[in-house]
């Protein structure tokens, strides 16, 4: 008996599906890319492969593409309707943490400016 | 059930609505989302003492600083060691979901070992800084780092223990679903720390250390 509208399958809340979004593939791929970009931070830091005063440039660079492949491969953040929420807390939590970090570097930054010359002990 | 009650709006947010409209998410995508939101409260307070150890960098009161301190090829053997236990936790992940036992427990001891020399490597980098009188109270720049790397290492000290516990509750209750649900999530927790370990390598050891 084939139905034409194919429908979505009868499921009752709560039940449990064991659709794997994953596979062995997808790990292998961020797996490669992840050793790639470590080595691409190791060799940048410490040979003068860039030009030295971009080098934290470069390495931020490079941990935040790390940081997006393991979300994407280690971590099944995509493009499909089961991620929507999951993708817009992370965003959250990415405004929390730039917040966090660049407030605090921007605030101590401009007090150590205005502090008093110290006499050196 | 007719089409007509499939296209019904449903009061759940898009994204926890299955995409056939047959029902809210299964249990699994939602236990998974509440514990992505743990793990995002995590971030935020790791964010914290990553700003922390950014202002503190640079103040070594005269003592040791990050580029007499650290050893590069050690800090690389252990991020292999995560990166790779990473893996092979999602390996096993995807071999309980299908039903696969043994590769099982074959991943869960790898990524047991993995994180165990993880922990060994770090464990005697410490020491060997106390020993040389870089302690925590040596400096702001060491209290930083002994906060952020150690809360990292607790992190991955309390990852390793749930593990043990996890593959217990496989052992006795077999892979039920809600088992399977505990597995998902500590793979979230174990991934996240992997993330927290590439700002740890970036910001501490490789921007400390180039020259």
């Amino acid at each position: 008996m084939s139905d034409i509208h194919a429908p979505a399958p009868d499921r009752t809340p709560g039940v449990e599906e064991h659709e794997s979004t994953a596979s062995y593939l997808t790990y292998s791929v961020g797996l490669a890319l992840a050793i790639v970009t470590t080595a691409a931070s190791f060799i940048v830091a410490q040979t003068g492969l860039l030009w030295a005063p971009g080098i934290p440039v470069g390495l931020t660079v490079l941990a935040l593409a790390q940081i997006g492949i393991h979300l994407v491969f280690f971590l099944h953040l995509g493009s499909g309707a089961d991620s929507t929420n999951n993708i817009l807390a992370l965003a959250f939590g990415v405004l929390i943490v730039f917040l966090v970090i660049a407030g605090s570097i921007w605030i101590v930054a401009n007090l150590h400016d205005n502090m008093m010359p110290m006499p050196p002990q | 059930m007719t089409p007509a009650i499939q296209e019904s709006a449903s009061p759940l947010p898009f994204g926890l609505m299955h995409e056939h409209g047959g029902g809210p998410a299964s249990k699994r995508i939602v236990v998974a989302y509440g514990f992505w939101i743990f793990i995002l409260g995590d971030m935020v307070m790791f964010s914290a003492l990553f700003a922390a150890y950014a202002v503190l960098s640079g103040n070594t009161a005269g003592g040791p600083t990050a580029a007499e301190l650290f050893n590069l090829p050690n800090v690389f053997i252990e991020t292999m060691c995560l990166l790779v236990s990473s893996y092979t936790c999602g390996l096993g992940v995807l071999s309980a979901e299908r039903r696969r036992l043994l590769p099982f427990f074959a991943f869960a001891a790898l990524t047991f070992v993995l994180g165990s020399v993880f922990l060994i490597i770090e464990a005697r980098e410490f020491a060997g800084m106390v020993e040389k009188g870089a302690g925590p109270s040596r400096s702001g720049f060491l209290s930083a780092f002994f906060t952020l790397v150690g809360t990292h290492g607790a992190h991955v000290t309390a990852g390793l223990i749930a593990l043990v516990y996890l593959v217990i509750q496989v052992i006795a209750k077999g892979l039920q679903a809600a088992v399977l649900r505990r597995l998902l999530c500590w793979s979230l927790f174990w991934h996240a720390l992997d993330i927290v370990w590439v700002g740890v390598f970036t910001l501490v050891y490789l921007m400390g250390v180039r020259h």
